[in-house]
């Protein structure tokens, strides 16, 4: 099948108005008699089953969680991005979608982040009439924040817990049609398979987690918003139970997996520190405006500090190395993520980690309770104030913006971040890559969408800070609503999808017999063994920088844990229980199939672009020396892989990449 | 260290639970508590027993979904932090640690340390929202100026994960500051104001009708709170609750 991303004509800025008054609508009294299943409740799932629901819809949404306000969005920290220009920097929507097209290294689609940049401020809007609390400066108004890869202040927050916010946001709005019936809400439930009948989605397979029931539930049309797989490494930012079922059981019924190999490692999490760790967690990108990072400059402090002989405080300014400041000057510490990371890695790696592992760098905020501190001082009419004085008041501020972040370092590592630097390392968060979507957000299975992290249209090989959640709501709140009913208004005759058919029936058999098999194999190992393993082999193979001998062994290796998997695993308790290990084994074998495809995605991707580093594909001299060096004349595409079986048979389709709005250049942030 | 674990076992809501005792070995004080129990669930799933079910996810503090009473406190002995926050470094080797789930009429226990925290969703769904549809028509974000105190105030009675410690924590399973949370956000935000007399009544009918107890002002829910919500949250919605009723 050939690819048609289906972008309207037109010029970019025209498309998606155009695109509006020309597609088909369901009138009001349709839309009661036709059903959208939406799995997943975070900001894109979330908002779309509430607006879906909202346009008369009846939507039935899914979660595995046991609220939707529990989904992992709730996690974003640091802000959300649009177009407001309220700080009158040169902000707009053609500046906001070139520094992601940039951001991204060209490798997304043009048109969808353009309709992206587009519908950023009306999310800012919404989300106030809902109740949102933003942060405000003193007039009242909303106040804006800073973060990589841009030069202007485009990023609403609500202290480090916007995404908190903004999913409460979307939950409120829920709340409210699940109160009026018109959202039925299925909490601890998972979806754990796609029914096509005649070639559409029309329903899916769930278990009910805590009676371990299999259910059958039909729909018009099928919504994923399921996150990201960011969990194939085991160890990730994302939470316990995010996973890639969803997503890659319509994969594996045909929908295709788009550029599987873009994973965002996040400069500044919390370094890892022993084999029992089971989560990283990240410190938002935001403390990059005001820390600054740096390791020493002599390997003699270095081992110093490592054997606890002196403390990073007793360096002077001359003797530390602020080394994206040194090698970024244009950006410094605000260089995007993928940049970020592969400095502090290149540091690390040559030697200069702070921490027993070599595996930390410092982020300091000494400069800025200084800077804060003097600020206040002139504020308040202090004269002469003392270091102390300036250091107090300095804290204030700080404390003000990022006060819950410093506790929950301080939970974690046991070492006060106002006294002594923080350590970070970076830490895989975020997937770019997903199922692949055209312009409508439908996959290649006609009446099946795909929407937030769990797709891949808007961040190309990259994503810039605070802009995941900028997507979900786009996705959820004002772009699927238009699109999904121009596809529903062939349905308005269909009536409801009878659930006792051949297809419900062979979707339920296969979704049962994978149950039995766990709860009756009674291996030797645990899930988590093979979790564990198949991260080291990811992390090790295929993290932040990667070469083809490393992804051809990645990919065997892979397919070994994955055959003793099926061999060897044990999971206690039966199958119509509440089972947690039951549920592991479930994605876990997905990860195992989707980590080897990740593999085969980023051994063929023979350039570096964004955050797949190719060892092979680097700058080797001029200013550019060391950094990532992209192939725009034969990897400009969209890698979309089609399911045929075991992942090393998946085949490939290329959806061109076209650039008629951004020029396509080196993208320098020095 | 080496710890001794008292923990409720209950196989299905309609079971019987009872205290089992297990015994978990160099668990390192940088652990988080629940790494350790993974360490418990490790081992009892290579003995081929069924691990102990528990609720989690984020494990950053931040979705609200653990829970536990731990030695007689919900979310354990630190302050300011979910189960999953806490650390190892504050128990001694040689400890017994006491796990049980946390303990309300209206919340059932599904599972070994799992709940049904359900009641808090109806309450949510009984009025905590604003009615204003998702059409992106709204008016322009800056077009209310909101009082940088306002803002602040409604963001830290908004900052509530409804983990449910505050129920867990009271003598009478009371939610109220659960409950006050919620309608402060709303009562302190202009946005919130046209539909505030209905919000506070059907919220708190919602919350009589799920069974949770009254306040007596022992505060045990605001020490307990990992979010740090304050009780002014309660006197809140009992002054929006006295004028709603005043109203009609």
């Amino acid at each position: 099948m050939a690819l048609d991303s289906k972008v309207p004509k037109g010029s970019i800025k025209d498309k998606w108005t155009d695109y509006k008054n020309h597609i088909d609508l369901v009138n009001p009294a349709n839309k009661r008699h036709i059903d959208v299943i939406v799995v997943g409740t975070g900001l894109a799932g979330g908002s779309a089953a509430a607006t879906l629901a909202e346009l008369g819809y009846n939507v039935k949404a899914f979660a595995y969680q046991d609220s939707p306000r529990r989904a992992h969005s709730i996690a974003a920290q640091g802000g959300i991005n649009a177009a407001k220009n309220y700080q009158g920097d040169g902000d707009s929507t053609y500046r906001l979608f070139y520094d992601t097209v940039k951001g991204g290294d060209y490798r997304s689609r043009e048109a969808n982040v353009y309709r992206l940049a587009e519908v950023s401020a009306n999310i800012i809007d919404q989300c106030v009439a809902q109740g949102v609390p933003f942060a405000r400066d003193y007039g009242g108004l909303l106040d804006n924040r800073s973060f990589g890869g841009v030069l202007v202040s485009r990023t609403f927050y609500a202290k480090g817990q916007t995404g908190q916010q903004l999913l409460l946001g979307a939950y409120s709005a829920m709340n409210r049609q699940i109160a009026r019936g018109k959202i039925e809400m299925f909490n601890r439930h998972e979806m754990l398979d796609v029914v096509i009948v005649d070639g559409k989605a029309r329903g899916i397979i769930a278990r009910n987690l805590i009676t371990g029931e299999i259910e059958r539930h039909s729909a018009h049309a099928v919504v994923v918003g399921s996150g990201g797989y960011g969990n194939v490494y085991f160890l990730s930012t994302n939470a316990m139970g995010s996973n890639a079922t969803a997503a890659w059981k319509i994969h594996k019924k045909g929908a295709y997996f788009a550029n599987p190999c873009y994973t965002q490692i996040h400069p500044t999490c919390i370094p890892r520190s022993g084999d029992y760790q089971s989560k990283l967690t990240l410190m938002s990108e935001s403390l990059r405006n005001d820390g600054r990072i740096w390791v020493p400059k002599n390997m003699e402090d270095v081992m110093a500090i490592r054997e606890g002989r002196k403390k990073p405080t007793d360096l002077s300014e001359d003797e530390r190395d602020y080394y994206l400041e040194r090698r970024y000057p244009a950006f410094g510490n605000l260089v995007p993520r993928d940049v970020a990371s592969r400095a502090a890695k290149e540091r690390c790696d040559a030697g200069y980690g702070v921490n027993a592992t070599g595996e930390a760098v410092y982020l300091d905020f000494a400069s800025a309770f200084e800077r804060y501190g003097r600020e206040q001082a002139k504020i308040h009419n202090i004269t002469n104030p003392s270091d102390e004085k300036i250091y107090e008041l300095g804290q204030a501020i700080v404390e003000a913006k990022y006060g819950n972040l410093f506790q929950m370092y301080e939970k974690i590592i046991d070492q006060n971040p106002y006294k002594t630097p923080m350590m970070i390392y970076p830490a895989v968060h975020y997937t770019m890559g997903g199922v692949w979507v055209d312009y409508n957000l439908m996959t290649t299975i006609p009446g099946c969408y795909c929407i937030g992290e769990a797709n891949f249209s808007d961040h190309g090989a990259n994503r810039l800070g605070a802009s995941a959640l900028m997507q979900g709501l786009a996705d959820g709140y004002f772009v699927l609503p238009y699109t999904i009913g121009d596809y529903l208004s062939d349905d308005i005759r269909t009536g409801k999808i009878p659930t006792d058919t051949k297809e419900f029936d062979e979707a339920e058999k296969e979704v049962s017999d994978r149950i039995n098999f766990f709860v009756n194999n009674k291996g030797t190992k645990s899930v988590d063994y093979f979790h564990k393993k198949l991260g080291k082999v990811m992390w090790d193979k295929a993290g932040m920088s990667r070469n083809a001998e490393g992804l051809i062994e990645a990919m065997a290796e892979i397919k070994a844990i994955r055959e003793e998997f099926w061999k060897e695993v044990s999971v206690p308790g039966t199958a119509d229980e509440m089972n947690p290990e039951l549920e592991k084994a479930g994605r876990v074998a997905d990860f195992l199939e989707l980590g080897e495809l990740f593999a085969k995605d980023a051994l063929m991707r023979k350039e570096s672009c964004g955050g797949h580093f190719r060892e092979e594909s680097a700058e080797l001299d001029g200013p550019q020396k060391g950094e990532a060096k992209r192939n725009d004349e034969d990897f400009a595409f969209v890698a979309a892989w089609e399911y045929k079986g075991e992942p090393a048979d998946a085949v490939l389709h290329k959806e061109e990449l076209e650039f008629k709005d951004i020029e396509l250049k080196q993208r320098s942030y020095k | 260290m080496n710890l001794t674990l008292k923990i409720w076992r209950q196989k299905d809501s309609k079971a019987k639970g009872q205290m089992v005792d297990y015994k978990v070995t160099d668990i390192s004080e940088h652990m988080s508590f629940l790494e350790m129990m993974d360490v418990l669930n490790e081992q009892l799933v290579n003995s081929g027993e069924e691990p102990v079910a528990f609720d989690h996810d984020c494990r950053e503090g931040i979705c609200g979904m653990c829970s536990m009473y731990i030695n007689g406190e919900a979310h354990g002995p630190d302050r300011g932090v979910t189960t999953c926050q806490l650390h190892m470094r504050m128990f001694n080797d040689g400890d017994t640690i006491t796990i049980e789930p946390f303990r309300a009429a209206a919340f059932p226990v599904i599972k070994d340390l799992v709940v049904d925290r359900m009641a808090f969703e109806r309450i949510q769904q009984a009025g905590g929202y604003i009615s204003v549809n998702t059409s992106g028509n709204t008016q322009d974000a800056n077009s209310i100026p909101i009082s940088k105190h306002a803002a602040d105030e409604a963001m830290d009675a908004a900052t509530c994960i409804g983990c449910g410690a505050c129920v867990a924590s009271c003598k009478n399973s009371s939610a109220m500051l659960f409950v006050g949370a919620k309608v402060s956000q709303y009562a302190l935000l202009p946005q919130g104001q046209v539909e505030a007399v209905d919000r506070v009544k059907n919220m708190v009918a919602q919350m009589d009708l799920e069974g949770f107890g009254n306040c007596t002002n022992t505060g045990a829910c605001e020490v307990e709170c990992p979010k740090g919500i304050s009780l002014e949250n309660i006197a809140r919605m009992n002054r929006e609750y006295l004028s709603a009723t005043l109203k009609g």
